[in-house]
């Protein structure tokens, strides 16, 4: 856009500016950190002193789904509000159609496919013990499925419903959890010790679900199925309803 | 200087690029860039936070929090993807409207 080039030529002053602000940010940030007082060890000790009560064994994951199972819960509701949102406003009209089926990415899905589902599957398990848990878990499922989208020319499954239960599943789950110990313990997300280990993992096998979908949906920026005629400018199709009724 | 002081300083440095980048460019794809440049600095930050120095583990609260953060920083992004996505449908710009907001949006 000429407008754009006639600001960026004009605008000498305001980069120096800025670039001065950003260097007095920095060190004064630098300072900071600099003068920091030693770190104090109230919180890491009080999370060693609670770990037996966890039913986990990596201090992590203790924290991110029973000492502060709050900030996880919210966290999924915030992915599941930016799916809402791009499923609002997205129509994906932006990705280039591309030539497909990709050979060299159809060799790489054939053969890594399987390895990622399985490796979820460990991450998701050993987040119990190491670093691991339902965010990596979910995170490799997402990269199965953009691998799948990008390689092959099928259609992406859209079953009734089906995008928005995955979508949805984690935090039901956390949800009916919670309310659950609240009912019987008195208290919004305490665990009973005994079972604890088991509810960490129910709830973050329900939330890997979730968040492999919604990254998924992330990624392809608008509900697979869902036309967007009146959303969008032009009234193009997009490529999925294309394909989808070739077949 | 330890190497957990130079994490730090270094996630430090990163927040003054971002912060820089998102002033300068008027391309919503930067400031958004310079924005996820920003925030990989405050997790750098608070990941070398937890290190208390002594013998044994890092603090795991610090650590649960960046994961957290990643997490948010990638829905927020792919929010701001589409918005800008939109903004570009509807007013043919790249950028936001300065000036006139009447114009364009």
């Amino acid at each position: 856009m000429k407008r754009a080039e006639k600001k960026r030529s004009g605008s000498r002053g305001v980069n120096s500016l800025a670039a001065l602000g950003a260097a007095a940010l920095a060190s004064i940030l630098a300072w900071a950190v600099w003068t920091l007082p030693p770190y104090p060890e109230r919180m890491s000790n009080l999370v060693a002193e609670n770990m037996h009560r966890s039913g986990v064994e990596n201090p992590v994951t203790a924290v991110l789904l029973n000492f502060r199972g709050y900030d996880t819960l919210l966290e999924i509701g915030v992915l599941l509000l930016a799916l809402v949102s791009v499923w609002s406003i997205g129509t994906s009209t932006a990705r280039p159609a591309a030539e497909k089926p990709r050979p060299i990415l159809m060799l790489l899905l054939r053969l890594l496919l399987p390895f990622m589902l399985l490796l979820s599957g460990y991450i998701l398990w050993i987040g119990k013990y190491a670093p691991g848990g339902a965010f990596q878990a979910g995170a490799i499922l997402a990269g199965g499925g953009i691998l799948f989208i990008s390689a092959t020319d099928r259609p992406i499954p859209t079953g009734i419903g089906m995008w928005r239960s995955a979508a949805a599943i984690g935090l039901l789950v956390f949800i009916l959890i919670a309310l659950a110990t609240s009912a019987t313990l008195g208290e919004f997300l305490r665990y009973p010790v005994a079972i604890a280990g088991g509810l960490i993992l129910l709830i973050e096998a329900a939330a890997s679900i979730s968040i492999g979908a919604i990254l998924i949906n992330l990624f392809v920026g608008a509900e697979p199925g869902q036309a967007h005629s009146g959303f969008s400018r032009d009234g193009q199709n997009r490529n999925i309803e294309k394909e989808s009724s070739i077949e | 200087m330890t190497v957990t002081l130079l994490y730090a300083l270094v996630g430090v440095a990163l927040l003054s690029m971002g912060f820089y980048g998102l002033v300068i460019h008027p391309h919503l794809l930067r400031k958004l860039l310079a924005l996820n440049v920003a925030g990989a600095g405050v997790f750098l930050f608070l990941v070398a936070a937890a290190d208390s120095g002594a013998a044994g583990t890092p603090d795991p609260v610090p650590h649960a929090m960046v994961l957290t953060g990643i997490v948010v920083a990638i829905s927020a992004t792919a929010l701001a993807l589409v918005l800008a996505d939109r903004i570009f449908q509807v007013s043919g710009s790249t950028q936001m409207a300065e000036k006139d907001p009447a114009e364009g949006l």
